[in-house]
C-alpha cells in the first residue's frame, strides 16, 4: 500500500508538470503578445519594451517558463526600474489589467464554486445514487422502465437549459423564490441557502442521471458476482446480501467517479454560474477570455487541471483502499 | 468464455467479413420502438438543417435581417404580437430586440449546432482511432507514453481548455470551424480508449494470428484484420459521442465564447435569451426544446444501435460496468485483452456531462 500510494504521489506531481509546461507552451507560444494586451491601446516603442521587460516575455519561452515555476515556489518580483510589482509565493501570474495577483483573484472566488458543488453533491448522491439502487433492486418492474427513461432525458438535458426552466417556473411565473443572488454564507445562512437551492438543483440534476445509471450497472454487476451467489446459497436473507455485501462493491466506483467530479466543478462550474450570474471561477476565466487577460486565463486553467489531478490521484487512493486488488495491479 | 463471445460478437457485427450480421444488426434495431422514434427525429432534424436556405426562402425571410417594426422599443424590443410576434410572415415569432425572424434562425442555427458536433465528432473519431492503433500496434513504451497521454487528455477539464483556448484564435477565424477543432483535439482520449482496448483484444484472436503466420507484415495486419473489426465500437462510440458534442457547441456559443451573431446557433440564440425569458418566453423555450429533442434522440438512438450490436452484454447490463468511467487507471485495466471490451467501449462511449 505505502508502494503505492508512494507511485500514485510521484505520477502525480510528473503529471501536474507536464500539465503546467503544456498549458504555458499553449497560451505563451502563440502569435499575439502579451504586452501589447497588457500595455493597452496606443502603446509604442519604448513602453512596450519597459511592459515586455516587466512581463518577462522579452525572455526565451523555457525562460518564461522557468520563471514561472520558481514563482509558484518562492514568489515573484515583476521588475520595471522603479515600478517593481511583487507577486508573493504561490505565484500563479499578475494580472496587470486587473493589477492584481491571480491567486487573489481565484480566492476571492472559490467560495461560490464550493458552495455551488457541495451543495449539488448532497442532492445528486442522495437522489442520483437512490434512484440507480432502486432501478437495480426493481429489475423488469414499470418502475425501472419509468427510472431508465427519466435518468435519459435528465442526461440529455444541457445543464444551462435546466437552470434557465428552473429560473422561469420559480422566479419568474410562480415567484416562490428571490433571482438568485449569491450571498456569502458568513453574512447570511438562510439567505445563502435560499439562493443556492436553484443552481444546485440545475446542477444536480443532470449529475443525478449519470449516477443513477452508474449505479444501477454497478449493483446489477456486482448481483451477478460469485460471492453474492454465494450468500444466496446459504440462505443469507436478500436485504442483508444487498446491504451487507453487494453495497459496498457497487459503489466504490460510484465514489471515484464522485471525487472526480467534484474536483472538476471545484476548477468552476461555468455554464451554471453564467445561467445564475455568479461570479465564480468560470465567469472570471470566461471574463479573462473575452479580454484576452492572459495570466488570469493560465492561472484558472491550471488551477482547474490541478483540482482535476489532485482529484484523479484521491479517487485511485480511495479506489485503491476499498479494492486493495488495485494497488497490486 | 462467454467474454471472448461478446467480443467476436462486436468485432464482428459491422465488420465487412459478414454482411449477414450487418442484417441482423439492423433487425434488432428496427425492432426497438424508441431507437426507430428517434431515427426518425434525427432524420427529420438533419433535413430541417440542410434545407434551411429552401426553407428560410419559403418563408420568405432570412435570418440576419432587422425589423426593428415587429418590436415594441417602448419596452426595450419585446416583440409586439402574441408568442413572440407569430405571425404569417414569421412563423416562429422574431428575436426579440432587432427583430431577426426566429424559424429562419432557428433552421440556420440547426446547421451550425449539427455541422459542429458532426464535425467534432470525426475529429475526435479520427485522432482517438490513430492513436488508440498506434497505442495497441506499437511496442510497449509506445503503449505506456500514449495511454498516459489518454489519462492526461480525458483528466483535463474540458469545458475550461476549450474556454481558454478560444481565447488565443485570431478574431478572423470561422468561429463554427474554430469551435469544431476545439471540441474534436480536446477529445480524442475516451475513443482511443475505446480503440486501444479493441485492438487489444483483437490481436489475441486465433484469425488474427491466422493471419500473422500467414506472412502479412505488420501494416497488412493492421489494415485488413484489425481495422474492420474497429467500425462497430467506433460507430456507436461516435453516435453516443454526437449528442454531448451538441451540447459542448450549445454551451460554448452559450457562454459567448462560440458563435457569435449575426451567425446563429441554438446554443447562442439561448446566451441572448437569459435576458428576455421573463418577456418573451417563447424566444427561449424555442432554442431549448430544439436542443433537448436533439440530445436526447440521438443518445435514444446511439444506445439502441449499442444495444442492437450486442445484445447479450446489454441485456446483461445495458449500459456500462463497474471499471470504466470512473477513474482512468482502472479503464486501462479493463483494456487487457479478455476483459470484455463491449463493456468498456460502451462505458467510455457513456456521455459525461458537460457542467463542469
Amino acid at each position: 500500500m505505502l508502494r503505492f500510494l508512494l507511485r500514485r504521489s510521484v505520477s502525480t506531481v510528473l503529471v501536474l508538470l507536464v500539465l503546467s509546461a503544456v498549458v504555458f507552451t499553449l497560451f505563451y507560444a502563440t502569435p499575439g503578445d502579451p504586452a501589447i494586451l497588457a500595455c493597452g491601446k496606443g502603446c509604442d516603442g519604448d513602453r512596450l519594451a519597459v511592459v515586455r521587460h516587466k512581463l518577462g516575455t522579452d525572455l526565451p519561452l523555457w525562460d518564461q517558463y522557468w520563471h514561472f515555476l520558481r514563482g509558484l515556489v518562492a514568489g515573484r518580483d515583476y521588475d520595471a526600474g522603479a515600478d517593481t510589482t511583487h507577486c508573493a509565493a504561490p505565484c500563479f501570474g499578475y494580472s496587470f489589467q486587473y493589477d492584481q495577483p491571480v491567486l487573489g483573484m481565484i480566492t476571492a472566488r472559490l467560495p461560490v464554486d464550493v458552495s455551488l458543488t457541495l451543495g449539488a453533491m448532497v442532492i445528486w448522491m442522495v437522489v442520483g445514487v437512490g434512484t440507480g439502487l432502486l432501478s437495480a433492486l426493481r429489475r423488469g418492474g414499470a418502475t425501472e422502465r419509468l427510472l431508465t427513461g427519466l435518468t435519459l432525458a435528465g442526461m440529455s438535458t444541457p445543464v444551462f437549459l435546466i437552470g434557465l426552466l428552473l429560473m422561469m417556473a420559480f422566479c419568474s411565473w410562480l415567484g416562490w423564490l428571490p433571482f438568485p443572488q449569491y450571498t456569502p454564507i458568513a453574512d447570511d445562512p438562510a439567505r445563502w441557502a435560499a439562493n443556492l437551492v436553484l443552481p444546485w438543483l440545475s446542477l444536480a440534476l443532470i449529475s443525478a442521471a449519470a449516477y443513477a445509471r452508474m449505479t444501477r450497472s454497478s449493483m446489477l454487476e456486482t448481483l451477478a458476482e460469485d460471492h453474492i451467489r454465494t450468500g444466496r446459497a446459504y440462505g443469507l436473507p436478500e436485504r442483508r446480501i444487498v446491504a451487507g455485501h453487494a453495497l459496498r462493491g457497487a459503489l466504490t466506483p460510484v465514489i471515484t467517479l464522485l471525487a472526480i467530479d467534484v474536483g472538476g466543478m471545484l476548477g468552476g462550474a461555468t455554464l451554471t454560474e453564467t445561467v445564475f450570474g455568479f461570479d465564480g471561477l468560470g465567469r472570471l476565466l470566461v471574463n479573462a477570455v473575452n479580454h484576452i487577460d492572459l495570466p488570469v486565463v493560465v492561472g484558472v486553467t491550471l488551477f482547474a487541471a490541478f483540482f482535476i489531478v489532485i482529484a484523479n490521484a484521491v479517487a485511485d487512493v480511495l479506489y485503491a483502499v476499498a479494492d486493495p486488488r488495485v494497488a497490486l495491479a | 468464455m462467454s467474454e471472448t463471445a461478446t467480443v467476436l460478437d462486436t468485432a464482428t457485427a459491422a465488420g465487412a467479413a459478414e454482411p449477414r450480421r450487418r442484417g441482423r444488426v439492423w433487425q434488432r434495431l428496427r425492432r426497438n420502438r424508441a431507437a426507430m422514434a428517434a431515427l426518425a427525429v434525427v432524420a427529420l432534424l438533419v433535413l430541417f438543417a440542410l434545407a434551411a436556405p429552401l426553407l428560410s426562402a419559403l418563408e420568405g425571410q432570412d435570418p440576419t435581417t432587422f425589423h426593428s417594426d415587429l418590436v415594441d422599443s417602448a419596452t426595450g424590443g419585446v416583440p409586439t404580437g402574441s408568442f413572440g410576434g407569430v405571425s404569417a410572415d414569421h412563423w416562429l415569432g422574431v428575436e426579440p430586440g432587432n427583430g431577426r425572424d426566429v424559424f429562419a434562425r432557428l433552421a440556420h442555427g440547426a446547421r451550425v449546432s449539427l455541422g459542429v458536433a458532426v464535425g467534432a465528432t470525426l475529429v475526435q473519431v479520427a485522432l482517438g482511432t490513430l492513436v488508440g492503433l498506434a497505442a495497441g500496434l506499437g511496442n510497449r513504451l509506445a503503449d505506456t507514453v500514449l495511454s498516459r497521454a489518454m489519462d492526461l487528455v480525458i483528466a483535463f477539464p474540458e469545458l475550461v481548455f476549450a474556454i481558454a483556448l478560444m481565447a488565443i484564435v485570431p478574431e478572423g477565424f470561422p468561429r463554427p470551424v474554430l469551435l469544431m477543432l476545439v471540441i474534436g483535439v480536446l477529445g480524442w482520449g475516451a475513443p482511443a480508449r475505446v480503440v486501444r482496448a479493441q485492438v487489444l483484444s483483437l490481436r489475441g484472436l486465433d484469425y488474427v494470428a491466422a493471419a500473422r503466420l500467414g506472412g502479412s507484415g505488420r501494416w497488412r495486419v493492421a489494415r485488413r484484420e484489425i481495422l474492420p473489426g474497429l467500425a462497430a465500437p467506433v460507430i456507436t462510440f461516435a453516435l453516443l459521442r454526437l449528442p454531448v458534442n451538441v451540447a459542448s457547441e450549445a454551451g460554448l456559443s452559450f457562454l459567448g465564447v462560440g458563435v457569435r451573431p449575426p451567425s446563429s446557433s441554438w446554443g447562442q440564440m439561448l446566451s441572448t435569451a437569459t435576458t428576455w425569458y421573463e418577456t418573451d418566453p417563447t424566444y427561449v423555450l424555442l432554442p431549448a426544446g430544439l436542443l433537448f429533442v436533439t440530445v436526447l434522440a440521438f443518445t435514444v438512438l446511439g444506445d439502441g444501435l449499442r444495444t442492437a450490436l450486442d445484445p447479450r452484454a446489454a441485456s446483461r447490463l445495458r449500459a456500462g460496468t463497474r471499471r470504466g468511467n470512473a477513474a482512468p487507471r482502472r479503464a486501462a485495466s479493463a483494456a487487457r485483452p479478455g476483459a470484455g471490451v463491449p463493456a468498456a467501449a460502451a462505458d467510455a462511449a457513456t456521455p459525461p456531462r458537460t457542467e463542469d
